[in-house]
């Protein structure tokens, strides 16, 4: 049966994790990027809330069970608040959920826990790579198998909080096959380097991580010897990604509603003129339709079905919506949404981001 | 509750219209196209013998049939997707074709408005008949030669009363099945008329004329860039009588409120969704068709990578992927709202707002991509682009349902935004 309604605790959870995004994300965000970092209270705040610990089961430290359509749900709240601070907040995600989800028994004992127990700490994923035609499925990091451990070379980009990770877990090719790698963050051949500067994620530090014959025992694969199916873990990252996109672009949307209606120029308030009233029409609508599309990927993620094709599509939609709606959102406000003042230009160079982020979330 | 699993009931609709398309419309398709205003009556008439099979029920959602005579049994109360189905089999069949779809004698737009305006006796007296032996069409009239946007605000076709009678004078355009609704078989129409023109949407009620009344004339049919299976006629109505109980609706004709204008809008929220459905059945058979000949064509197209790494045709492809199945979605919950009785009348708007958008976008370009074989009459995608456009004027223009969402989102009435 089809349904399109959150259930009663996915509704509770959506309006607290809206409350702190309006309250206090959004509230923080400009001078937040302005000064190129996140108040640690505020991530603090937002981890709180508990997103991710409710979908550890207890055995391994948290106290729920894993939905993705739940952290759509919480993860497009984010982006709405700040899509900056929603990639802090969900960065251990990137980190816990992988192992969850492919861990062995073991790995799933020894390596939750100290992640879901207590203070948000930067345990992070390095996924994305620095050459432009990169893919998922298709890594230049390499794994391969050397005495019984694995050797990891390559070069990865946009990974958060790397300086002072607590714990990496590292994607390389192995065969051709993407695995991860919980790759100790002072082992020996990783370099971490310099931060990273973007067009926009200011406020979030990111790292190039280059890797050079790091070596790590058999048991860091995820999944042990016989390693894991990495295509629902592409997936559930891509579908975190396109909710966060989506948050973004419904922020711009609203901001930019509101504007017009106030807005009077030759008389009337600018929404009545229709060029500007057909855009809105169809910024909500690319944003309504698209998000069904994100909750479409997640639900066929919870139902254990192959969503590779669905998640793909969530966020290449994602990422159109958000390039589109948050650059009429600065149409908008003509000349004021150039102008750091209001958050539009903001989310527009934020949302350009979008296709990058897969791997800095999961849910 | 979130979910995306296909009811069963619904499942099996998609079967058995799907068969129908494959079978009864896509061998057909060519030919209905190359002779318009032939009635395909093959296909009618096994329509009529399936709706029957079925139970009658047609394409009117039980929730909306006639009460069940007294003593019988209450149905089981399951989910309700009477409307889900309604859009998937409206899709399977728009699949098979769009214009032969049109020609259903189920129950279409007709139907819907007698749905949603009529009175328990009228729906039983009206929706009865296509179960009845002989197959029957329905359409709906509210364009006219002046007017089609500006409508319902704008009609001037006039009702006045007389007696036992209602007396229908004026002149409506681009009716879709008035032919095989008046003449090809004993079918009606709904007439939307005005009982006060000074007073605007406030006059507007419907009205239901029979096949056979006199005074009501099919005066023209249209020669059309597509749907051509589909005829589109006009109707003359001059001094044209009917009983007063074919009003649909409150008794209280005379009375001036907006329940007339209520009623034509609560029409298009059922029934602009259906439209959508159509217009992603058309879609949805272009883009399986692209697929296919472009792998005739020694085209393959590869998934799962990223946008960097494709070709131009696999992007497109992977775009239309993309716009079909995000407005399929709005357009499933658009008819899961109504089943769920919640309104849905920015939903149904921007559903068909979107597929409009869409199978005209996604047929250009297959057309484009295909070349010469798009091009070509030898295939069916050069008739999916020319069926397709109808999509984005009927049951409101896009720019009427841009309008209709822009009112909603913005909080704005017909004062602010016109
Ligand atoms: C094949 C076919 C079948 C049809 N079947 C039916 C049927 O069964 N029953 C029926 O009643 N009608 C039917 N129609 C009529 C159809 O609904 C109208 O053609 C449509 O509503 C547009 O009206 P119009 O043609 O008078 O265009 P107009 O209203 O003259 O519009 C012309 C252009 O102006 C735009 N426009 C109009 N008003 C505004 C505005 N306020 N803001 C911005 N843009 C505006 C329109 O979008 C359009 O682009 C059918 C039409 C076709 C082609």
């Amino acid at each position: 049966m089809f349904g399109f309604e959150p259930n009663e605790e996915q509704k509770m959870l959506v309006d607290s994790v809206q409350r702190y995004a309006l309250n206090d994300l959004r509230a923080a965000a400009h001078d937040a990027d302005e000064a190129g970092e996140l108040p640690p209270a505020l991530v603090k705040k937002g981890w709180e809330l508990g997103v991710l610990q409710a979908s550890i089961p207890e055995a391994y430290g948290g106290f729920g069970d894993r939905s993705a359509v739940t952290g759509v749900l919480a993860a497009e709240e984010l982006g709405y608040g700040d899509l900056t601070a929603g990639l802090a907040v969900m960065a251990p995600a990137a980190y816990a959920i992988p192992i969850l989800v492919a861990g062995t028994e073991e790995q799933k004992k020894s390596l939750l826990p100290p992640v879901v127990e207590g203070d948000w700490k930067p345990y992070v994923s390095a996924f994305v790579e620095p050459n432009l035609d990169f893919s998922a499925a298709d890594m230049r990091t390499t794994a391969v198998r050397k005495n019984g451990s694995y050797v990891l070379n390559g070069v990865k980009t946009l990974v958060p909080h790397a300086a002072n990770a607590a714990g990496l877990l590292v994607y390389a090719a192995l065969d051709g096959k993407t695995q991860a790698f919980v790759v100790p963050p002072k082992s020996a051949g990783l370099k971490i380097g310099d931060r990273e500067a973007w067009c926009g994620l200011n406020a979030l530090p990111t790292h190039k991580l280059t890797l050079e014959g790091v070596t790590v025992p058999a048991d860091a694969r995820l999944g042990g010897d016989a390693g894991h199916d990495p295509q629902p873990l592409i997936a559930a990252t891509q579908v975190a990604a396109a909710a966060l996109a989506i948050g973004l672009a419904k922020a711009a949307y609203e901001y930019s509603l509101a504007y017009a209606k106030d807005r009077t120029v030759f008389g009337v308030p600018i929404a009545q003129k229709q060029s500007l009233a057909f855009m809105l029409a169809e910024m909500a609508t690319d944003i309504e339709a698209i998000r069904l599309l994100v909750w479409e990927a997640a639900w066929l993620l919870d139902e254990g079905k192959d969503a590779a094709h669905a998640a793909q599509m969530a966020i290449l939609g994602a990422s159109d919506t958000a390039m589109m709606v948050t650059d009429r959102a600065v149409q908008l406000l003509g000349g004021h949404g150039y102008i750091r003042e209001h958050p539009v230009e903001r989310w527009m160079r934020n949302g350009r981001g979008v296709p990058n982020f897969p791997g800095m979330a999961m849910v | 509750m979130i979910s995306f699993e296909i009811p069963d009931k619904v499942r099996n609709a998609v079967t058995l219209m799907t068969m129908v398309g494959e079978n009864m419309m896509r061998p057909v398709a060519r030919y209905f196209d190359d002779h318009e205003h032939e009635v395909p009556w093959d296909y009618i008439n096994m329509m009529h013998d399936a709706n029957k099979q079925m139970g009658g029920g047609g394409f009117v959602p039980s929730t909306d049939k006639p009460k069940k005579a007294e003593g019988e049994a209450p149905k089981k109360e399951g989910p309700r997707v009477a409307y889900q189905r309604l859009a998937y089999s409206a899709e399977a069949l728009s699949w098979g074709d769009a214009a032969l779809y049109l020609c259903s004698p189920v129950g279409l737009l007709g139907a819907a408005a007698v749905a949603a305006t009529g009175t328990p006796e009228q729906k039983q007296r009206f929706l009865a008949r296509f179960a009845g032996d002989k197959p029957v069409l329905d359409g709906m009239a509210l364009t006219e030669p002046h007017a089609g946007s500006a409508m319902p605000a704008d009609v001037r076709t006039t009702a006045v009363r007389d007696g036992d009678s209602g007396v229908l004078n004026g002149e409506k355009i681009f009716v879709t099945g008035a032919h095989k609704a008046l003449i090809d078989t004993q079918g009606f129409l709904v007439i939307w008329a005005t009982i006060d023109a000074s007073a605007g949407r406030a006059g507007v009620r419907p009205f239901v004329v029979e096949a056979g009344t006199p005074g009501c004339t099919v005066t023209k049919l249209e020669h059309k860039l597509g749907i051509r299976a589909s005829d589109t006629g006009s109707v003359v109505l001059q001094d044209c009588r009917i009983p007063f109980d074919n009003i649909l609706g409150s008794p209280e004709v005379e009375k001036k409120t907006t329940e007339g204008f209520k009623g034509a809008m609560a029409t298009f929220d059922a029934s602009r969704p259906m439209v959508a459905a159509s217009a992603m059945g058309i879609a949805r058979a272009t883009l399986e068709t692209l697929k296919e000949l472009l792998a005739q064509n020694g085209v393959t197209l590869r998934t799962g990578i990223p946008r960097s790494r494709m070709t131009n045709i696999e992007r497109e492809v992977a775009d239309m992927e993309i716009q079909l199945r995000s407005t399929w979605l709005l357009i499933l919950k658009s008819v899961w709202m109504m089943d769920e009785k919640k309104p849905n009348n920015l939903e149904a708007s921007m559903g068909k707002m979107r597929a409009g958008d869409v199978v005209v976008r996604i047929t250009q370009k297959a057309v484009e991509l295909l070349g010469p074989l798009g091009y070509s009459r030898e295939h069916l995608i050069e008739k999916w682009f020319r069926d397709a456009k109808v999509n984005d004027l009927y049951e409101g223009t896009g720019q009427i349902n841009r309008l209709i969402i822009a009112r909603r989102i913005l909080g704005y009435g017909r004062r602010e935004l016109a």
